[in-house]
């Protein structure tokens, strides 16, 4: 196990990168901590298999460092980093059967036979892949595969770190839950570092215990998933994550004051301050205002502090109901609990504490 | 579920079962008619049974060919199955000029027509004008391909190996780049030695191909003909003379019509039997269940 440490590492696919955009990804440094599940979350192309493959050692960054446990590590191969890694497709061994395929990593790296077969009993019991232990890996159904192919990265005690690259891509809806709670319970037990690429937030939120979310090349946030719900510091963070995302209005600042379309929206005491280098907002600065559905309050007309608006839909989604509203010419979403009445007359409040600005798609704070 | 007859079925298949029918059944048929027949001229025919086919397999000197034929197969394929497989290996891979200048460059024996092989390879063994004959008199190696059936034999392989090995790499080549290169970085982190990877992801990964090779191989030179009659013409004696050539002989030569078509159609019921074999031994080997 160990830490994993980037300093100032970015990596470009350019030979001589320029501007922001050659970059597959962006500068970074950071620190992450040891035995801790991280989760890797954005779209496609965002630069999250760049990291892991830098991570890993499959890929030498052009800038920066990696560190492991303080050494570096950035010129050194996969095998010496110690670090096992998992595919988003089951690579397995055919010709082998599934516990030649577990004990192949262990006996490459000539552990005693009797080890070997402590670990792969043990790996196959917490994968459920007892039954097929003779089999041949080639005759297994895609799932069982892709077990093998994670129970070959489970299987050495020792390494620093599990990659997981997309690893349920390939598997049903039903036995992804099932994996994702084993890969969560084995975490738990044995403490390993792993790293969790995914682009699912589902996946992402429930497995890792910090989500680093990458948008266009850059980490524009690692956090719990709470703070990545309850304070996303980018407007992508509040977009991507939550279904639905982030309910964002262009403003202009007065005071503590946001104004949209005229009407002043109360902000937390002080929000303004944060501004870098509290300059004065430069013209052709963006600012938003955003709020998540969950917080948005529905009331009727007439409350203290409340905005008149109208209801335009209200869709039923079970355990709670989803009111989309229209303010001016904004369309936001509000969730409300199953009981909650829609007054004909309603209007809406922005709670200060949940109620965010955004400063070219970055928080203020 | 009720079974509907439609006959429409039949104008779908009778096209191909005539193309069929011409091509292959009713040659096929001619030879099997001939074989049971002596021929002494156009019209002159006399229904002899199975005699044919009882001298044929009686004869001597064609038992030898068929020897000398599977000891020739055998070894063209123990060279050049395992000589491709390392040319592929060592192929560059991706798309990139010097991947294509190699393929450019290994496909060209293939495009050269067979008797012209066999006469490139005629002139570049002479002791006199060819480069290899004269390179290896000039070293003092008696190397005499008309006169010593040991130099006829070599160089009657080495044409081989020059003209068909890439066929092999190229094919092995194909199986290669298909594997997707998350087997090779797992097996990287997985701390697998070379011999391992090529042991348990690329070997399984070639092996259809390496059945396709192995078939097309087998059954390229057990039939083969024009590239030894042209270098050898069968000698020195009858030590290069393959089956395909002692078959020409008897046919063309001393026009024993009846005696050959019984020869061509045990010839065929072997290549068929030996690919067969082949076949079966091929896909059964390695994918079969452990018990």
């Amino acid at each position: 196990m160990a830490t994993i440490e980037f300093d100032n590492l970015g990596h470009s696919y350019h030979p001589r990168p320029s501007s922001p955009t050659d970059y597959a990804l962006r500068r970074l440094s950071q620190e992450w901590e040891d035995g801790k599940a991280y989760a890797l979350l954005g779209p496609s192309g965002c630069g999250k298999s760049t990291l892991l493959n830098i991570i890993s050692g499959l890929l030498v960054p052009s800038e920066g460092r990696v560190l492991f446990d303080g050494l570096d590590v950035t010129r050194c191969t996969p095998e010496e980093r110690n670090i096992a890694q998992v595919f988003q497709f089951p690579v397995i061994y055919d010709t082998m059967t599934v516990y030649e395929n577990l004990a192949f990593p262990l006996r490459n790296r000539k552990v005693p036979e009797a080890d070997v077969d402590r670990r792969v009993r043990q790996v196959a019991e917490a994968l459920d892949l007892t039954a097929d232990l003779k089999k041949r890996a080639q005759r297994l159904t895609p799932d069982a595969k892709q077990k093998i192919s994670m129970g070959r990265g489970l299987v050495r005690s020792d390494v620093a770190a599990i990659l997981f690259d997309e690893p349920l891509t390939v598997i049903d809806p039903h036995t992804k839950w099932i994996l994702r709670r084993k890969l969560r319970q084995i975490h738990e037990e044995y403490r390993l570092t792993m790293i969790y690429v995914t682009h699912d937030q589902v996946e992402a939120l429930t497995f890792a215990d910090k989500v680093a979310v990458m948008y266009e090349g850059a980490m524009v946030q690692l956090g719990t998933p709470q703070e990545l719900f309850e304070a996303p510091r980018h407007t992508f963070v509040g977009y991507f994550i939550g279904s639905p995302g982030i309910n964002l209005m262009p403003c202009t600042l007065g005071g503590d004051q946001a104004i949209v379309e005229g009407i002043s929206i109360p902000l937390a005491p002080g929000s303004a301050n944060g501004l870098p280098n509290h300059e004065l907002p430069k013209v052709g600065a963006k600012f938003e205002l955003g709020i998540r559905p969950e917080f948005v309050e529905l009331t009727r007309s007439g409350t203290a502090g409340s905005i008149p608006v109208q209801v335009v839909g209200v869709d039923d989604l079970g355990t709670s109901k989803l009111a989309t509203v229209r303010m001016g010419s904004h369309t936001l979403k509000a969730r409300l609990s199953e009981d909650q009445e829609i007054p004909l007359d309603a209007a809406i409040r922005f709670p200060t504490r949940w109620t965010k600005l955004y400063h070219d798609s970055y928080l203020v704070n | 579920m009720d079974k509907v007859q439609d006959n429409r079925a039949w104008f779908l298949i009778i096209p191909v079962f005539l193309i069929v029918a011409f091509s292959a059944i009713l040659p096929l048929m001619t030879v099997v008619n001939y074989s049971v027949q002596e021929i002494f001229g156009p019209g002159q025919t006399l229904f002899v049974g199975t005699e044919w086919f009882g001298k044929v397999l009686a004869d001597d000197r064609l038992h030898d060919a068929l020897f000398r034929q599977i000891i020739y197969s055998l070894a063209v394929l123990a060279i050049e199955i395992p000589l491709g497989i390392v040319i592929a290996l060592g192929m560059p891979g991706g798309r990139s000029a010097k991947t294509s200048l190699t393929l450019v460059l290994l496909a060209l024996p293939l495009l050269i027509p067979f008797n012209v092989v066999g006469t490139i390879w005629q002139i570049f063994g002479r002791g006199d004008i060819g480069l290899a004959g004269a390179t290896f008199r000039a070293l003092g190696i008696n190397y005499n391909y008309t006169s010593s059936p040991l130099d006829a034999w070599l160089t009657v392989l080495v044409m081989d190996v020059w003209h068909w090995t890439s066929l092999v790499a190229l094919l092995a080549y194909a199986g290669l780049q298909s594997i997707p290169p998350a087997f090779y970085q797992a097996a990287k982190i997985d701390g697998a030695s070379k011999w391992a990877v090529f042991r348990y992801i690329q070997l399984p990964k070639m092996r259809g191909v390496l059945v396709i090779a192995i078939l097309l191989r087998f059954m390229d030179s057990f039939m083969i003909y024009t590239e030894p009659f042209v270098l050898t013409g069968g000698g020195p004696g009858n030590s290069t003379t393959f089956l395909s050539q002692y078959l020409t002989q008897m046919a063309v030569g001393q026009f024993d019509i009846g005696r050959a078509a019984a020869f061509s159609i045990i010839y065929f019921l072997i290549v068929l039997l030996f690919s067969f074999v082949f076949y079966t031994i091929i896909t059964n080997t390695g994918s079969g269940e452990k018990k």
